[in-house]
C-alpha cells in the first residue's frame, strides 16, 4: 500500500499545470508551422507571394484549425466524463460526434451552405445533430434514477452506428462533390483554406469554452458524487442541461468543420489527469490546452508520415486512441464502481 | 424555541410506485441526536432525503429555522445541513482529502479555490472521522468502511449545524463504529451539532440518542425517547419479527432476538 504525500494547494497546482500546458501548446504550434512537405521560407514570407499564400492560406489555418478542434473535443470530453461520471465517456464514444456529422452531412447534401443570422447553417446543423445524439443517449441510458455505465456507452455506440449508416446513405445519394466532402468528415481531416472559417469557428467556440470552464467546480463536485453535489448547493439538473447544450454546440461545430475525429476527447483528459491529478478545475482548462497541442502534433505527423500524400488526422488519432481506450477499460476494472 | 429543522407531514412516492413515505413529521431541536429506525424499505432513506432537500415532498413541508426550504437558497442550506448518503460512490480516483475539501464548497464563492484554512478544516474533519491516515489515498482504492469514514469527514468539513447520516457506520468494524459515535457525541457537546441518523444498531440508540423515530411501511410507528420506543412489542411490530426482545438496563437498552 503506497502512501503518497498530500497534494499541494490547488492554486499552485493550477498555475503550474496550466503554465506548462500553455507552453507546450505554443511549442506544438511552432513545430507544426514549420513541418510540412512544402518548406515554408519564413524569410521570404513578406516578399514572395507563393510563400505567403502557402503560409497564410494553408499552413497557418490548418494548424489553428487543429488547435480549435483538438481543444474543443478534449474540453467537452473532460466535461462529459465528469457529468456522466464515466471515465470512458467522450464525444466519440457517446455518439455526439456521430450525430454532429449526420447533421452536417445532411445540411451539405441538401445544399444548405448559406448563413442564418451570420452563423453558417453547417454549424447549426452540426449542433442540432450533436444535441439530438446527446439527448438520445441520455434518454436510452437512463432507467428511472439509475444511470448504468455500460448502457451509456452501448447507447453511444449504437447512435454512432446509426449515424454512420445514415451518413453513408446520404453520401450515396448526394452529388459527387458533396459526397467527397462527406467522406472527408467520416474520417476527420483538418483541410481548410484561408482564415475565415477559423474566425467563424472561434466566434462560436470561445464563448462556449468559457461557459463550460466556468462550470468546472460544479462538474468537479458532480464527478466526486452527484448526489452529494446536490446537497452542497449544486443545481445538478441545470448543470446537466448546460453541459449537454455546450458540448453539443462545441462538438457539432467542430465536427461540421473537421469531421468526427475520434478519441481525442477521451485520451487527452486522461493524460491531463495522469500528469496533474483528478481535480476538474485543472482537468477542464488543462484538456483545452493539451487537446490543442495533441491534435496539432497528430496532424503534423499525418502530413509527413507517408513518403507521398498525407493521412487524414482521424486515422492517426484513431490508431493512437483505440489502444488507449482499451488500456483505460482494463484499468477501469480496478475502479470500484458502486 | 424554534427547532433547527422541522418536517411537517411529509409524504413521497416514487414515480409509478406506491407512497414510500406517508405523513411523517419530525422536530430536530438544536444539539439533539435523533435515530431513525425501521425495517428495510420502510421509507427511512426517502424521509432523510427529503430532509436533505434531495427529494421534494409530495405533501407537507420542511422548515429550516422556521423558514420553508424553498425560500432558502441551496448554498445557504448547504452551510447548515450536511448529508451523508448510504453508499459513497467513487468513479474517479480522487484523493480522499479532495473529497473532504468538496465539503468546503458552500463556504466559498464560485471562483475561489480552497485555501490553507480549508485544508486545515479538512484535515481536522478527517481526524475526527478517524481517517487522517487516508488523506492522500485515492477513494477508488478504499474499502467500503474507509469510504464511509471519508464521506463522514466530508460532511463534517461542511461545518453544518445539522448532520443527516444514512447508516454511516454500516460497513465499519466495532472499533471504528465506536470511534465515530464518540466523535459525533463530542461534536454535539462542543459545537451544538444536531444529528439525525438512520441506523440498524439498536444497541447504540438506547444510550446516545435523545429521540427515536420508528418507521413502518412509510408511516410513523412511534416517535419518542429511547425507553419509550425500544420495547419488545413495538420493535416486533416495526421489524415484523415476533422474537425481538428489548430490556432496559440502567441507561442502556439491550436488544436481542430470542432463539
Amino acid at each position: 500500500m503506497k502512501s503518497t504525500p498530500a497534494p499541494a494547494p490547488l492554486g499552485r497546482r493550477l498555475a503550474v499545470s496550466l503554465s506548462i500546458l500553455a507552453a507546450f501548446l505554443l511549442a506544438s504550434v511552432a513545430i507544426a508551422l514549420v513541418t510540412g512537405r512544402q518548406r515554408v521560407d519564413f524569410s521570404a514570407i513578406l516578399s514572395d507571394p507563393f510563400s505567403r499564400a502557402l503560409f497564410f492560406r494553408l499552413r497557418l489555418p490548418r494548424v489553428l484549425m487543429g488547435v480549435l478542434i483538438g481543444a474543443s473535443l478534449s474540453l467537452s470530453g473532460a466535461a462529459l466524463q465528469a457529468l456522466f461520471r464515466n471515465p470512458l465517456a467522450d464525444p466519440f464514444t457517446l455518439g455526439v460526434s456521430g450525430g454532429g456529422a449526420l447533421g452536417a452531412s445532411a445540411a451539405l447534401a441538401l445544399g444548405w451552405s448559406a448563413h442564418f443570422f451570420g452563423v453558417p447553417i453547417l454549424f447549426l446543423a452540426g449542433f442540432g445533430g450533436a444535441l439530438a445524439a446527446v439527448v438520445l443517449v441520455r434518454v436510452i441510458a437512463r432507467t428511472g434514477a439509475v444511470m448504468l455505465p455500460g448502457a451509456l456507452l452501448l447507447s453511444g455506440v449504437v447512435v454512432n452506428l446509426i449515424s454512420a449508416a445514415a451518413v453513408l446513405t446520404i453520401q450515396y445519394v448526394a452529388d459527387p462533390n458533396s459526397a467527397l466532402r462527406i467522406l472527408r468528415w467520416m474520417i476527420g481531416s483538418l483541410d481548410v483554406v484561408g482564415l475565415t472559417p477559423i474566425w467563424q469557428m472561434l466566434a462560436v467556440l470561445a464563448p462556449a469554452w468559457i461557459a463550460l470552464i466556468a462550470l468546472s467546480r460544479d462538474l468537479h463536485l458532480i464527478a466526486i458524487d452527484d448526489e452529494t453535489a446536490a446537497t452542497l448547493g449544486v443545481d445538478v439538473r441545470r448543470v446537466e442541461t448546460a453541459v449537454h447544450l455546450l458540448s453539443a454546440l462545441i462538438v457539432g461545430v467542430t465536427v461540421a468543420m473537421g469531421g468526427a475525429i475520434g478519441f481525442v476527447g477521451l485520451i487527452v483528459p486522461h493524460a491531463v489527469r495522469l500528469m496533474f491529478g483528478e481535480d476538474l478545475r485543472i482537468v477542464l482548462p488543462g484538456s483545452l490546452l493539451l487537446g490543442g497541442a495533441f491534435l496539432v502534433l497528430a496532424d503534423a505527423l499525418a502530413r509527413t508520415v507517408l513518403p507521398s500524400g498525407e493521412l487524414p488526422v482521424g486515422a492517426i488519432t484513431g490508431l493512437l486512441g483505440g489502444p488507449a481506450f482499451l488500456w483505460l477499460l482494463r484499468r477501469r476494472q480496478r475502479y470500484a464502481l458502486i | 424555541m424554534t427547532p433547527l429543522l422541522e418536517a411537517r407531514g411529509l409524504s413521497y412516492a416514487y414515480t409509478g410506485g406506491a407512497p414510500a413515505v406517508r405523513n411523517v413529521s419530525l422536530e430536530v431541536p438544536p444539539a439533539s441526536m435523533i435515530a431513525i429506525i425501521g425495517a428495510n424499505g420502510s421509507g427511512k432513506s426517502t424521509f432523510l432525503r427529503m430532509l436533505a432537500g434531495l427529494y421534494r415532498p409530495a405533501a407537507g413541508e420542511v422548515l429550516l429555522d422556521g423558514r420553508p426550504f424553498a425560500t432558502v437558497p441551496p448554498r445557504l442550506r448547504a452551510r447548515e445541513i450536511a448529508y451523508m448518503p448510504q453508499t459513497a460512490a467513487a468513479a474517479f480516483p480522487f484523493p480522499a482529502l479532495d473529497v473532504v475539501l468538496s465539503g468546503r464548497t458552500p463556504h466559498l464563492p464560485r471562483f475561489h479555490l480552497e485555501g490553507a484554512r480549508d485544508r486545515e478544516i479538512g484535515m481536522e474533519a478527517l481526524e475526527a472521522a478517524g481517517a487522517a491516515h487516508l488523506a492522500a489515498r485515492p477513494v477508488t482504492a478504499l474499502s467500503a468502511g474507509e469510504r464511509q469514514m471519508v464521506a463522514l469527514a466530508r460532511a463534517l468539513a461542511q461545518q453544518p449545524r445539522l448532520l443527516l447520516l444514512d447508516e454511516p457506520s454500516s460497513a465499519l468494524d466495532l472499533k471504528h463504529r465506536a470511534g465515530i459515535m464518540r466523535a459525533l457525541a463530542r461534536l454535539r457537546a462542543a459545537r451544538g451539532l444536531s444529528i439525525v441518523m438512520i441506523t440498524h444498531d439498536l444497541q447504540l440508540t438506547g444510550s446516545l440518542f435523545d429521540r427515536i423515530l420508528a418507521l413502518r411501511g412509510g408511516e410513523t410507528a412511534a416517535c419518542g425517547r429511547p425507553d419509550e420506543v425500544l420495547r419488545s412489542e413495538l420493535l416486533a411490530d416495526v421489524y415484523g419479527e415476533p422474537n425481538v426482545r428489548a430490556q432496559r438496563m440502567g441507561d442502556q437498552t439491550l436488544v436481542w432476538i430470542e432463539a
